[in-house]
């Protein structure tokens, strides 16, 4: 009952800076669930599909997620506001790369400039698609090593149990190669 | 020291694990070697990157398990704003509706051209030729049938159009429209006192719609010497011109001006004229006021008021010309102007002796 409760709830704008940062799981829950159908009639009602709504939704989050963790977001419109405007840029971004962009679009909330917030965003894109890139490249074991390692927070001990090392210097000597070419995929990547 | 052991020792140094003495000894290692301490940076760099990345997918992991629990189906058909149904047909069908139009304003184009309503003769420019229209001529012959039960039965020519010409010489060749003559060859022409004349037509210019007669008829004397001149140059704009003709039984005067040097469509054939003018003019003078021809009329716009056309003068002295070469004698043109200082009542005098009703009966 108490559950049912929360997650109806718009939560407030502070209570989701907060809940980010102690990395709650309801206040997530609750700000995806509450501001997802705002997006959605955006993005289905200007040439979208609900897929579509859901990658761009996810992206939006994650850039406020990022903003708020590394500390430098500040509320100076409501999130709702935020979270509308970026959406609408990144948007209008997909719809002129698939040249579907009929010039004008249909708004259902306010919107504010919101151009540097998504040129950060992009930069660490960038890196992620990289890092993303490196892992492909890497191959079996060494791919399940690092992320279970790097990724997983697993320790060494199971990580030699789970591939069958003999002893824990065997399978720190392997993870370290690893990590080496991982580092060479990653920064030798164009 | 090998690189895998390096990076171990970087690591180890990173995460905090050294006791105080391997830290001492490590920093000491790296601030005088700088490759080191560029590793050491790279490495920071690298696991900082990867911590981005490991956050990311565990973040989208919770964000799809999250939406996996909201009915996005139902969701957006209460959101999606449903357009009015000819903008739903236009975005469903736009392609097919897009063919369909231009087919259909093909159709329509290659209509009309085959109808001929892209010739602008036809809607809006109206020869001048008089028309005796078909009724009038049943008129008569229910009058010739009725008069027939009482008097001798006669016979009646009913002509088929009547416009005007005028003398080009005095030995009788007399210009007027090719759309009056047409292909007939019965032609007669009527002078101001009434007496009928057989013409032949001896030239035609159907392009430019002159038409030269020359009267072959036994009691047919001559004239005496034409009074004017034709003009062979250009007329300015806004010069004050007149015609007499005939679009009734009793020639007519009209008189304006020559308002642009083009006809219809920027016709470089025709002047256009403010004179108002009526079916039957055809074929009449264009007289400037100082006695010399300087156009025909020939036509009337009919969906603009005072719009009318002359053909211009050089085109009908390039029409004499070829009648001189097709019979090879000189046509000579009068030379001397004995209108010029006339006012316009004399110079109607004089001119109303020259000009015919031009009567054209069918073969």
């Amino acid at each position: 009952m108490v559950n049912k409760e929360t997650k109806s709830t718009v939560p407030t704008d502070s209570e989701v800076i907060l809940g980010i940062l102690n990395n709650s799981e309801s206040v997530l829950k609750r700000l995806y669930v509450a501001y997802f159908p705002m997006v959605l009639q955006l993005i289905i009602n200007n040439n979208g599909t609900p897929d579509d709504a859901k990658d761009i939704y996810q992206e939006a989050i994650i850039i406020l997620y990022n903003k708020v963790k590394a500390g430098d977001f500040e509320l100076s419109s409501k999130l709702k506001t935020f979270i509308y405007s970026i959406c609408r840029r990144l948007w209008l971004k997909r719809l002129s790369q698939m040249s579907r962009y009929g010039g004008d679009i249909k708004d259902f909330h306010d919107y504010a400039p919101v151009d540097d917030e998504l040129e950060k965003q992009s930069d660490m894109d960038v890196q992620f698609s990289k890092m993303n890139a490196a892992l492909q490249l890497l191959g079996e074991p060494c791919k399940t090593i690092m992320e279970d390692f790097y990724i997983h927070n697993r320790s060494m001990q199971d990580i030699c149990e789970r591939f069958g090392y003999t002893n824990a210097d065997n399978a720190k000597t392997q993870k370290y190669k690893c990590l080496q070419r991982l580092k060479k995929l990653f920064f030798h990547q164009k | 020291m090998n690189d895998g052991k390096l990076l171990e020792e970087i690591e180890r140094y990173l995460n905090g694990e050294m006791n105080a003495e391997e830290r001492k000894q490590f920093e000491a290692m790296s601030s005088s070697d700088a490759a080191i301490g560029q590793k050491i940076a790279e490495q920071k760099e690298f696991l900082k990157v990867l911590k981005q990345y490991s956050e990311r997918l565990a973040l989208e992991e919770r964000l799809n398990a999250i939406h996996d629990e909201i009915d996005v189906h139902t969701l957006a058909d209460e959101l999606i704003v449903h357009p009015s149904g000819i903008v739903r047909l236009w975005r469903n069908h736009h392609s097919k509706i897009s063919v369909a139009a231009s087919i259909a304003i093909f159709v329509a184009m290659f209509a009309m051209f085959i109808s001929g309503t892209f010739n602008n003769h036809d809607a809006k420019y109206m020869q001048l030729a008089r028309k005796v229209g078909s009724i009038e001529s049943q008129t008569n012959q229910l009058k010739q049938r009725v008069a027939q039960t009482t008097t001798k039965p006669g016979y009646h020519i009913v002509d088929k159009f009547r416009a005007t010409g005028f003398a080009i010489t005095a030995d009788g060749l007399i210009a007027t429209n090719y759309h009056v003559v047409g292909d007939n060859d019965s032609v007669y022409v009527q002078n101001a006192a009434g007496k009928l004349f057989k013409a032949k037509v001896v030239f035609v210019a159907p392009k430019t719609d002159i038409a030269i007669l020359k009267i072959a008829d036994t009691a047919f004397k001559g004239l005496a010497a034409i009074p004017y001149t034709f003009k062979r140059s250009e007329s300015d704009l806004a010069e004050n011109v007149y015609t007499y003709g005939y679009p009734q039984d009793s020639p007519v005067y009209g008189r304006g001006e020559l308002t642009s040097s083009n006809g219809l469509n920027g016709d470089s054939t025709n002047y256009q004229i403010s004179i108002p003018l009526n079916p039957g003019n055809s074929g009449g003078p264009l007289m400037d006021g100082r006695g010399n021809i300087i156009g025909i009329i020939n036509a009337k716009e009919t969906q603009l008021e005072g719009v009318h056309f002359a053909i211009k003068s050089s085109y009908l002295l390039s029409a004499i010309d070829s009648v001189s070469k097709e019979d090879n004698a000189k046509v000579l043109l009068n030379t001397k102007n004995s209108m010029v200082n006339l006012s316009t009542v004399q110079q109607l005098k004089k001119l109303k002796n020259y000009v015919f009703m031009v009567k054209v009966y069918d073969k």
